[in-house]
């Protein structure tokens, strides 16, 4: 080891444990880094390998019924390679031991062998064997969920025929890696399954026989999406088609893609924070070092090392503060990566699901966090290099103090000298102070971040389930009925009140905008199921015209009064217009109102009914459950209480995890940086608080000098964080927004409390730490020796 | 003259651990200062001059031996206790000055004025040592000598029992240092204080009172000097 390598290390063994606060947050930067980056690439590179190995179909599209020889047509537009036609059914489940109905998606496979697209991954069992009525394969989380295996068994009704499926297999699906039932806002799968059945089965089963009522779509590289969804809508719309759809509009490929999008946003906002602050950090401890060893390098110089060596022996220490970094910033991303893979496996359904350890995110991470420092240390280096030898043999010339004008001499006179003495060494270094400032208000804004979102969530928890959908349950029938069907779901046991309502599938047009969506009919009294307006008072729907979601005015640039095209999707696609009359708040979906009665006159087939909200008595609900699982008309049913509780459980269980992770990450951000800022503040100013000793202040007093600065910074920072804080809350809840989900922005003023409390505690603590060493501060040695 | 005893000490040993090797900067010293008096120590490095001194203003404490300051025996004292007696006291000048930079002169002064219980005002004390011009400026804006006199105004601003100087003059020339022995002096004659002055140069005996002259750790000898000189008299 050369002489220089050995100052090198004595000098970070001497500085370790501000070197290892240094490393700590460096390590969050890395870790953070590897975390979103690898997530991000794992569960976007596991969908895409997924997708390929299982076939995912690019265009989707649903009929009332087609005949068979429109599939074959279909396979004839140019593009297509392949065309799965098939049944899709929606059933209630009778599970032994479940009270509660659960509901089933029956999707149709080919009589023999598998699908062309959306394969099956068999976890266990096999396929139905051709032939065999009551074989069925499911969802394995269901099966999971409830015990199930080969050979179990349970009852459905299926379009009114009470049947009772044999399990053959658990299976995964390109379909279904998220997997909603109706109603809920998280996946809930014992109540909701994905059942495969054989064509023939499902329909015979559904009156489907030589028809399909579901299509999908494979195309060839190059195809114009677009093209063949224009062809497509054309060649259903006698069928009772709907509107095809490419994957960008498939629930579980949009869930994913939301996931993806908050990863990516997280990769750019929370590393950056890390390495910031470290890069400054860095610059701190190096400063200072270079400073106290101005002599040293002076002398080295006059030895003749020249300034390449003097540079590269402090980048040198540098680099290995910057090496512990990184190898904790390693372990901890890739422990966190596992445990973010198995929220994964938790949440989402693949067959097989790796947290890539690839080389390249360890090495950007690695290269992005080195060159952070070394920015960092770049300045305070070059001053070492280019520091003269006669220059830097001489002491630095006293810190320049300047007196604040006539107003700072008056605020100067009301406090003591100890405390003019903090506050003058403050204002010398105010990028430092600043900058201390600053990455203690960061610590704060990502605790705020981290704590407001459960108020955001209560909010949208209050306003979604006790504002807006008060019902007990949503009925949706298996076809749309006649408006009479809504009596005998007053007449079940237990059923205190009904609202019906109906579902029309649409195509909004304002101008060049264009967007397909539901309009949701509900009577204009509606008690129930309500819509309110941004001030989230209950609105009364108008006799004519449409009420829009934000989000559907946004995109379609849609304002009070306009008149919007409206193409009936399901009913031959008929064109006709009404007018926007009100914009309202909505958390979930992409939706539009309608007063029920002007629905049904905008409609050509007359009144119709989709499903009906009920209000139950809940002393009756064992009974009136008993009751719709009977019902042959009743495709599914919503629970609110159930969705409630499974929504609050995920959440909790997500956001506990998360402010976990946040706390830690702002707990070493303040540490490093109070603990830093104090230790060198302790060293700079090591001859003053001697002096003071020496003069006869208490160790107490000569405390409160260091302490008065790093608590006028800290509260400084305390506002600014909150404010950063608000900023990138919002940013998050920005980053929420897409056609699935929103969530509504609401600061509450405890964040603030607890990011505050916290982050004062950590700087607390750090600071404590120094201030046990002015209890030892060794009197004579400090004033004996020359600056 | 009869004069009070203000400190009696006896067989001071101070003995410092560096590693393996144990120090033993004091052997054993034996003195008595009286009230009023300018003291000088006088002898070469190492020979325990800056360790007696410490010990007695309270900055260190004894390995064994006595150190009485008027009825208190400060060989006993706490730290707490020490503190205590420094801030009622003690002045300190040293040959670095200390002064804190972010404060100017004047405020420098204030620092002790604030806790002491009987003090002269910070400019009375700047004005004692020729400074009342330069009361605004910092510490970076003074020269070597001025510093040293704000230091010993500051000093002597609490109107302290005991001013100890260790080596106040070593790192100026003789110009500014005669300046500062004025200050000293002029000190000792207005108020009277009890002045103990630690200097590697043997002519500045002439100004004083009493001179002990240190060997190994030892006093090895007392002169009482009849006429003192002023600093302008004296040879450099």
């Amino acid at each position: 080891m050369r002489v220089l390598d050995k100052k090198l290390w004595r000098d970070f063994l001497r500085l370790w444990p501000q070197a290892l606060a240094v490393s700590l947050v460096l390590s969050c930067g890395v870790a953070t880094l590897i975390l979103s980056v690898g997530s991000y690439r794992s569960l976007d590179e596991t969908r895409q390998a997924y997708y390929e190995r299982y076939r995912f179909a690019s265009i989707f599209a649903s009929a009332t019924r087609a005949p068979l020889s429109v599939a074959r047509e279909i396979s004839h537009f140019s593009g297509v390679t392949a065309v799965e036609p098939r049944i899709v059914q929606s059933a209630l489940l009778d599970i032994p031991g479940m009270k509660e109905p659960a509901t089933g998606q029956v999707i149709s496979i080919p009589d023999y062998g598998k699908s062309l697209l959306n394969q099956l991954y068999i976890k266990e069992g096999r396929l139905p064997e051709a032939g065999k009525k009551d074989e069925i394969v499911v969802s394995a989380n269901f099966a999971e969920a409830h015990g199930f295996h080969p050979g179990s068994t349970f009852a459905a009704t299926v379009r009114g025929n009470r049947v009772n499926f044999q399990i053959v297999g658990l299976v995964l699906s390109p379909e279904f890696i998220y997997a909603l039932g109706p109603g809920d806002f998280v996946p809930d799968y014992r109540r909701f399954a994905v059942i495969w059945m054989r064509n023939q089965q499902l329909a015979d089963l559904t009156d489907q026989d030589g028809a399909f009522n579901s299509i999908s779509l494979s195309l060839l590289p190059g195809t114009s999406k677009d093209d063949i969804i224009q062809k497509l809508d054309q060649i259903l719309r006698p069928f009772g088609g709907t509107g095809a759809y490419g994957r960008k509009d498939q629930l579980s490929h949009a869930f994913l893609d939301s996931e993806l999008q908050q990863l990516s946003a997280m990769a750019k906002v929370i590393p950056p924070v890390f390495l910031f602050v470290s890069a400054f950090l860095v610059n701190m401890i190096l400063s200072r070092l270079i400073a106290l060893e101005r002599e040293q390098i002076g002398l080295l110089k006059a030895l003749g090392y020249g300034r390449w060596s003097i540079a590269g022996h402090y980048m040198k220490l540098v680099l290995i503060i910057v090496a512990f970094g990184v190898a904790i910033g390693f372990a901890a991303g890739t422990w966190l990566g596992n445990g973010m893979t198995r929220l994964y496996a938790e949440f989402f359904n693949f067959p097989f699901l790796v947290f890539r350890r690839s080389l390249d995110v360890y090495a950007l991470a690695a290269g992005v966090t080195v060159t952070a420092a070394l920015l960092g240390a770049f300045k305070s280096v070059q001053a070492a290099a280019a520091l003269p030898p006669a220059a830097a043999m001489r002491p630095a010339s006293p810190p320049q103090y300047r007196r604040a004008g006539a107003l700072g001499q008056t605020i100067s006179n009301m406090f003591s000298q100890l405390s003019v003495m903090s506050v003058r060494h403050m204002t010398r270094w105010p990028i430092r102070s600043g900058m201390t400032m600053l990455g203690s208000s960061l610590a704060v804004a990502l605790l705020v971040t981290a704590l407001f979102i459960s108020g955001s969530v209560n909010t949208m928890i209050d306003i979604l389930f006790f504002q807006t959908e008060r019902q007990d349950a949503t009925i949706t029938f298996s076809t749309p009925l006649s408006p009479s069907a809504v009596f005998a779901m007053k007449r079940l046991p237990g059923v205190l009140s009904v609202e019906p309502f109906r579902v029309v599938s649409v195509e909004l047009t304002n101008g060049s905008r264009k967007r397909r969506l539901t309009i949701t009919g509900k009577p204009n009294d509606m008690r129930l199921s309500r819509v309110l307006d941004q001030d989230l008072n209950p609105v009364e729907l108008p006799s004519s015209g449409l009420i829009l979601t934000e989000r559907v005015a946004h995109q379609l640039d849609a304002r009070r009064g306009d008149i919007l095209d409206i193409k009936l999707l399901g009913e031959g696609w008929y064109d006709t217009k009404a007018p926007v009359v009100d914009v309202v708040q909505s958390f979930v979906g992409l939706g539009a109102y309608m007063d029920l009665a002007a629905l049904d006159k905008l409609s050509r087939i007359g009144p119709r009914r989709s499903g009906v909200y009920v209000e139950i008595d809940t002393a009756k609900l064992d009974e009136t459950y008993k009751a719709i699982k009977a019902l042959p008309a009743v495709a599914s049913i919503a629970l609110q209480s159930t969705a409630l509780q499974k929504f609050r459980e995920t959440l909790e269980k997500n956001i506990s995890t998360m402010t976990t992770v946040y706390i830690v990450l702002a707990v070493i951000i303040a540490f490093g940086v109070v603990y830093n800022s104090a230790r060198i503040q302790l060293s700079e100013r090591a001859r003053e608080l001697a002096s003071l000793r020496v003069l006869g202040f208490t160790k107490r007093e000569v405390s409160s000098v260091l302490i008065i600065e790093l608590v006028v910074i800290a509260l400084l920072a305390q506002p600014l964080g909150w404010l950063l804080g608000y900023g990138l809350a919002w940013a998050v809840i920005s980053g929420f927004q897409n056609d699935l989900f929103r969530m509504p922005f609401v600061m509450e003023t405890a964040a603030f409390g607890w990011a505050s409390i916290i982050v004062l505690t950590a700087s607390a603590v750090s600071a404590l730490i120094v201030l046990a060493r002015v209890q030892n501060l060794d009197m004579i040695r400090v004033l004996k020796t020359k600056e | 003259m009869d004069r009070n005893v203000i400190f009696e000490i006896k067989d001071l040993t101070k003995t410092y651990r560096t590693g393996d090797v144990e120090v033993h900067a004091l052997r054993g010293a034996n003195a008595v200062l009286y009230e009023g008096e300018l003291s000088v120590m006088l002898g070469p490095s190492g020979s325990g001059k800056s360790t007696f001194l410490n010990i007695i203003g309270g900055l260190d404490t004894a390995t064994s031996g006595h150190v009485r300051f008027k009825d208190l025996d400060i060989s006993k004292a706490s730290e707490a206790e020490l503190t205590q007696y420094r801030r009622r006291y003690v002045g300190f000048v040293f040959q670095f000055y200390n002064l804190i930079p972010s404060l100017t002169a004047c405020e420098n002064v204030a620092l002790v004025t604030e806790i002491s219980t009987n003090p002269m005002r910070p400019e009375e004390a700047l004005a004692l040592v020729g400074l009342d011009h330069r009361m605004d400026h910092f510490p970076s804006q003074m020269s070597g000598g001025e510093q040293q006199r704000v230091a010993i105004a500051r000093a002597i601003a609490k109107n302290p029992a005991v001013l100890l100087c260790d080596e106040p003059t070593g790192a100026l020339d003789s110009t500014t240092g005669r300046l500062v022995l004025e200050a000293l002096t002029t000190i000792n004659e207005e108020l009277g204080a009890t002045i103990a002055i630690i200097s590697h140069n043997a002519s500045i005996r002439q100004l004083a009172h009493r001179t002990f002259y240190f060997a190994d750790g030892e006093i090895v000898r007392e002169e009482v000097n009849k006429k003192q000189l002023t600093p302008a008299e004296i040879v450099w």
